[in-house]
């Protein structure tokens, strides 16, 4: 599929090396400088905008105080007022999806969320906090998660079972669904963009179809955009509320 | 049938599923929007709801695009 006339849209998800000390040594790649540049803009952003601590905020001061708030609510919505003990959790795991999606949107940048090891660490994170935390504050109790209330006990050995295999599903689900958005995403992008080259190449009546795949690939921008502001969004959320699980284990 | 060909004809069949995702987008915003044409002034306190409802089922058709696109290019 490296063939220069055929549309390769693998291609900008290859793993390269910024800085490498050699074979089997230290490797430092593309996606851990992303990795970087994501974490560095955010705490530079976040500190510098806030530094003032001005009473009337400045613009740059707003938007902090709009993305805590935000994150803020969504967290005590989901997970109550105890769940906001996680609020730096969930904030942070907010950011870094937000901004590692939108580097990917900048053109020759690399996304740093299109591999699944990158995801399923961050959900694997959410996981392993969630069953911690559920065992420390409930002790073998919150094992009653896997039991719903007011279930009859001759369907329980049926109910049991599944409850447990959808809560091993949780990691997965929540690791591939932003893997699998933003892969999509900027696989779509790509084969539209190759589209507008093979047809431009066809001559004048070429240019004006070339159009066509021209103005789908603005859209599919716009989309992309907001499927990387959402796909945060929905992390988010979903991680409230598997910390509400936590908290009460009850259905 | 060489294994070329049974990618395609995979990736064909995988995309199909999107279909149901189709379906459950549709349904999800067809009751919001009547839900909100009853009750227009509780509308605004569900949108967060119906942005998390779109999300996840939204995922359900990607994870069969997913499928598609692992067939074709990194089977």
């Amino acid at each position: 599929m490296a063939d220069p006339n055929k549309v390769d849209p693998i291609h900008q998800f290859a793993i390269t090396d910024v800085f490498s000390t050699g074979e089997g040594g230290f490797a430092f790649t593309n996606s851990a400088l992303f990795m970087v540049l994501t974490v560095g803009l955010i705490i530079i952003y976040l500190v510098g905008s806030t530094a003032g601590r001005r009473l009337i905020p400045g613009r740059a001061q707003v938007v902090s105080e709009l993305l805590y708030e935000f994150v803020a609510n969504m967290v005590r919505g989901a997970a109550g007022t105890e769940g906001m003990k996680f609020f730096p959790f969930v904030f942070s795991l907010f950011m870094f999806v937000l901004i590692a999606n939108m580097f990917g949107m900048i053109p020759f940048f690399f996304t740093v969320t299109s591999h699944i090891i990158i995801t399923f660490a961050l959900a694997m994170l959410v996981f392993l906090v969630v069953i911690a935390y559920g065992f420390y504050r409930n002790g073998f109790k919150f094992l009653k998660l896997f039991v719903p209330a007011g279930v009859p006990a001759y369907v329980l050995p049926i109910v049991v079972p599944i409850e447990v295999v959808s809560f091993l599903s949780r990691p997965i689900s929540l690791s591939v669904r932003l893997f699998a958005n933003i892969l999509a995403g900027h696989i779509t992008l790509k084969v539209f963009a190759g589209f507008i080259v093979s047809l431009g190449s066809l001559g004048a009546l070429g240019f004006l179809g070339a159009s066509l795949p021209l103005i789908m690939t603005v859209a599919i921008t716009a989309l992309e955009f907001l499927v990387a502001a959402l796909q945060a969004y929905v992390f988010a959320v979903l991680t409230s509320m598997y910390i509400n699980d936590a908290i009460h284990p009850s259905h | 049938m060489e294994a070329e060909a049974a990618k395609f004809i995979g990736a064909g069949i995988a995309a199909i599923g999107m279909a149901g995702a189709a379906m459950g987008v549709g349904n999800i915003f067809g009751s919001f929007l009547s839900g909100a044409l009853r009750n227009p002034s509780a509308a605004q306190s569900q949108f967060g709801n119906l942005i998390f409802g779109f999300a996840v089922t939204e995922a359900l058709g990607i994870f069969s695009f997913l499928i598609a696109l692992l067939l074709l290019f990194a089977v």
